[in-house]
């Protein structure tokens, strides 16, 4: 009984703030709604108008661009370099450059946001082109030209730090006699690496990919702010364009029948990562009955 | 000579630490210049809103307060005033604080130490949950808040953020009652107390340091909130320092880049006060807590 009382507080809300909106979005995505909020269900409309949109090709491409790109060069790559040199340099200058790392996901995105756009100016005032003007160069519009790159980067000095820590997490319980035997076997740092750490943290280096794809791919925020998408659709990716469908301000907004509908696929893809990741990583195991039954 | 203990000739010896030494330079460099984009952009800040101007991009010339005259004075008449965003950002930082770890501590005390009909189910939920992401509840959410009148009001975005928040904060939270020993407990339980007298003298008391963290997350969270913040909030009464900074972005991006860098200083002042001194603490948590949740 008393349990109910403790947790009912908890239900409510996550019934109401999370439960019921998750019900919603897969009720609104049969619909047309726009902003008059009506219950025009139309089948699988929007479904088959997926299949339609002229736009979505490009989207898939730069989607897809954009989750590799950032993975593969920051997130694991990238991660796995820091985590790698930040444990053997010294412990100070490690954890040093580590909090560093984490700054930026810690700062408010508008923030973070504003930061790149100040070193991705177009003008001769930005730190890119400061630096290209004192040389002779001109000025260079960044976003303009490598729309694709600008949000891999930006993206990237974010995602690198989750990586690193858990990599850091996981190279520091490598047994240390490991290390020492390959060294007096005659192994240089990089067969060290490549024999001993890398195979031993392989587990991580699967689970770091695994969650950030998919934090990737449901990611927009920091697109938002520093290219909203542009030009044109050059960095709008999957998730963005599902929210500038219904809240973007330049083309044809509060489509949330179909924009549901492209936020549904997401969550399709998310539950399969979430299933995989439960038989992979077995969850149930963090899921033990209490030590001894009380009530 | 002094005599080597090691059976390799000093010249070798030498060598070898020379070559060590190269290294770790290496890999010093590395790190500073990898990490240049980020020294550099938050210098800037500093020293961007200080200066009169800066050349090369960098050097400042003129030390100056005047970017920061926003403390008293909208930069236009169509901006409300910096202290109502301020507080505005207060309540919502310490509204996600009340509500997350107010509704997260009894329901994670109870998921670690009961066994009732559904636990397995409830633990296995959160965890689904977390494959609905927050642009795909984004819409709903919105049609929720419309439908309880909470659009265009911080209270609704704190909620929204704390129920989202929750599953989280409840795994974080169950981890640390989870590492009480039972003993304590029931030491309390023998000597007469109640369990709820048990749960707030005893148990309350152990998972301080849980709190604490989900407490700061929770605050971070809220205060540094964008999208929920952006969407479910256009009316300027309500506006946060995001709503704010990000209506400076747009409006004088190319024209005061001193009043950019200011506000932008202002806002993220208590998220560097808590990075020099919470990290550490909060790191635990949060990577303790990844594997559930967020």
């Amino acid at each position: 009984m008393s349990a109910l009382l403790f947790l009912s507080p908890a239900i409510i809300t996550v019934l109401v703030f999370y439960v019921v909106p998750a019900i919603l979005t897969v009720t609104m995505a049969l619909t047309n709604m726009d902003y008059r909020f009506q219950w025009n269900f139309i089948g699988l409309g929007n479904f088959r108008r997926m299949l339609n949109d002229f736009l979505l090709p490009g989207i898939l491409r730069v989607t897809f661009l954009y989750v590799i790109g950032t993975l593969g060069i920051f997130n694991v790559t990238f991660g796995l370099v820091l985590a790698l040199v930040t444990t053997s340099v010294g412990e100070r200058t490690g954890r040093f450059f580590r909090s560093l790392w984490l700054l930026p996901r810690f700062t408010p995105p508008v923030v973070y946001g504003m930061i790149w756009l100040w070193i991705l100016d177009p003008t001769k005032y930005g730190l890119l082109n400061s630096m290209r003007v004192a040389i002779g160069l001109r000025p260079v519009d960044w976003i303009l030209n490598y729309p694709l790159l600008v949000i891999i980067v930006t993206n990237g000095f974010i995602g690198a730090s989750f990586g690193m820590l858990i990599f850091t997490a996981a190279i520091r319980s490598i047994p240390r006699e490991l290390h020492w035997a390959a060294r007096v076997d005659g192994a240089g740092l990089f067969q060290d690496i490549r024999y001993i750490t890398l195979p031993q943290i392989r587990w991580p280096i699967l689970f770091v990919t695994a969650y950030q794809t998919l934090s990737l791919l449901t990611s927009y925020e920091y697109i938002l702010i520093i290219t909203k998408g542009g030009p044109y659709f050059a960095s709008t990716v999957w998730a963005l364009y599902t929210y500038n469908l219904c809240f973007g301000g330049y083309y044809a907004p509060y489509q949330f029948g179909y924009g549901s509908a492209m936020a549904l696929v997401l969550v399709i893809i998310g539950l399969i990562a979430a299933i995989t990741y439960w038989r992979v990583f077995r969850f149930r195991a963090m899921m033990a009955e209490p030590l001894i039954e009380v009530v | 000579m002094r005599r080597s203990v090691y059976p390799l000739k000093t010249s070798t010896l030498e060598k070898i630490r020379r070559r060590e030494r190269a290294i770790k330079v290496l890999l010093y460099g590395f790190l500073f210049i990898t990490a240049l984009p980020i020294i550099i952009g938050y210098s800037w800040l500093f020293l961007n809103s200080f200066s009169e101007r800066l050349v090369y991009g960098l050097i400042p010339e003129q030390l100056t307060l005047k970017n920061w005259s926003f403390l008293w004075k909208p930069p236009s008449p169509y901006y409300p005033s910096l202290w109502r965003a301020f507080a505005n950002t207060l309540i919502l930082g310490l509204g996600m604080v009340i509500t997350v770890v107010g509704i997260s501590t009894p329901a994670a005390y109870v998921l670690s130490r009961m066994k009732f009909p559904g636990r397995i189910e409830i633990l296995a939920g959160t965890l689904i949950l977390h494959s609905f992401p927050g642009i795909t509840l984004l819409i709903s959410l919105y049609y929720v808040l419309r439908t309880l009148g909470l659009l265009n009001t911080v209270v609704g975005v704190f909620l929204v953020k704390a129920g989202l928040m929750m599953p989280f904060a409840i795994w974080v939270m169950k981890g640390f009652f989870d590492g009480i020993p039972w003993d304590v407990e029931r030491a309390a339980l023998v000597d007469g107390a109640t369990r709820f007298q048990t749960w707030y003298k005893v148990m309350l008391p152990q998972v301080k340091p849980g709190i604490g963290a989900i407490s700061i997350l929770a605050f971070l969270s809220g205060w540094s909130e964008y999208i929920y913040v952006i969407t479910f909030i256009h009316d300027k009464r309500s506006w946060t320092l995001s709503s704010y900074v990000n209506s400076i972005i747009s409006d004088y991006r190319f024209l005061d880049y001193g009043l950019l860098a200011s506000t932008a200083l202002f806002y993220i002042f208590p998220v560097l006060v808590f990075f020099l001194f919470a990290q550490r603490y909060l790191l635990q948590v949060s990577i303790g807590g990844m594997k559930g949740g967020e």
